[in-house]
């Protein structure tokens, strides 16, 4: 009972944040913003609800001898997120980077820097 | 000192067993012909490619168990930095569009090594408010989606990194000389 609300507790704060990933993809200005939104609600997000159902698994946890299998189902979730945790920044780099080279200008808020427009000229 | 040729066996045991431990894993029949199809296919992958996971054999593998620990810990604390900028992008996303203040900023590095950029500029990338564009070099171009994102590149990440993986530095020059 106590492993199934807790489990519970972590899935409700990983959707919470893919709402704000969501909310953050329809609202930001330009693309590279909205990269952001939509490659940071996976990282916590997912890794939240991964978590929530590997401690859901230990539910009908009785004794090592005889549910040592479950620990394996654990196991490979917990080789999801980490997989999850490799992937996703990649991608989302590979999406901004595309971007740029695609010559999507981003918005600057006035008086902050872009250097990588600065140094454009060099490469 | 191990000589060269038992060191890169010691590496391929070490990949081999990395392999076969996986296999177990996400296989979890322990019978005797699974357990034989998982050393024959390990076995092929450790022949054909164990180079890839190690580059550099000549480190010794007490000095990548230690960084392998450290490794861990530096996970821990970025699942922590990961938690707290979530936490602000999740309030930036509810605010009103003045909250942000998108911009492109330049970041020097000193870590040399493929791998330790790649796990910067992952880094960086995975502590939302910031996304790393491109790597020229040294340089780091980073886009931040606020000023307060943008406070998180004080080096201190990188700092954390070159801890990691300090020993090897050290022991290279020792090694130099003798090799």
């Amino acid at each position: 009972m106590i492993i199934t609300a807790i489990s519970v507790i972590f899935i409700l704060a990983g959707l919470i944040f893919f709402i704000g990933g969501a909310v953050g993809l329809i609202r930001f200005p330009d693309f590279y913003t909205r990269t952001h939104a939509a490659g940071k609600g996976d990282t916590l997000s997912s890794l939240l609800v991964i978590l929530g159902f590997a401690i859901y698994q230990l539910h009908d946890f009785e004794s090592l001898s005889h549910d040592w299998l479950t620990l394996l189902v654990i196991l490979k979730m917990l080789g999801i997120s980490v997989f999850i945790l490799i992937t996703s920044p990649t991608s989302t780099h590979a999406l901004m980077d595309a971007g740029w080279e695609d010559g999507t200008e981003p918005k600057i808020h006035r008086d902050r820097p872009n250097h990588l427009n600065d140094d454009c000229e060099k490469f | 000192m191990a000589s060269p040729e038992t060191k890169r066996n010691l590496y391929r045991g070490v990949v081999f067993g990395l392999l076969f431990l996986t296999w177990m894993i996400f296989s979890g029949l322990f019978d005797a012909f699974h357990l034989t199809l998982g050393v024959i296919s390990c076995g092929i992958i450790t022949w054909m490619s164990s180079d890839l996971l190690f580059e550099d054999r000549t480190i010794p593998l007490s000095a990548r168990l230690r960084q392998g620990v450290r490794l861990g810990g530096y996970c821990f604390w970025l699942l922590w930095q990961i938690v707290l900028s979530n936490l602000h992008l999740f309030r930036l996303a509810f605010s009103s569009p003045k909250a942000l203040q998108p911009h492109i900023v330049r970041y020097e590095t000193k870590l040399k090594t493929d791998f330790e950029k790649y796990l910067l500029a992952s880094s960086i990338t995975l502590t939302p408010g910031t996304v790393t564009i491109k790597i020229m070099g040294d340089r780091f171009y980073v886009h931040a989606i606020s000023d307060i994102a943008a406070e998180g590149l004080d080096g201190e990440m990188e700092r954390r990194i070159a801890r990691i993986f300090a020993m090897k530095e050290a022991k290279q020059a020792l090694e130099a000389p003798t090799s």
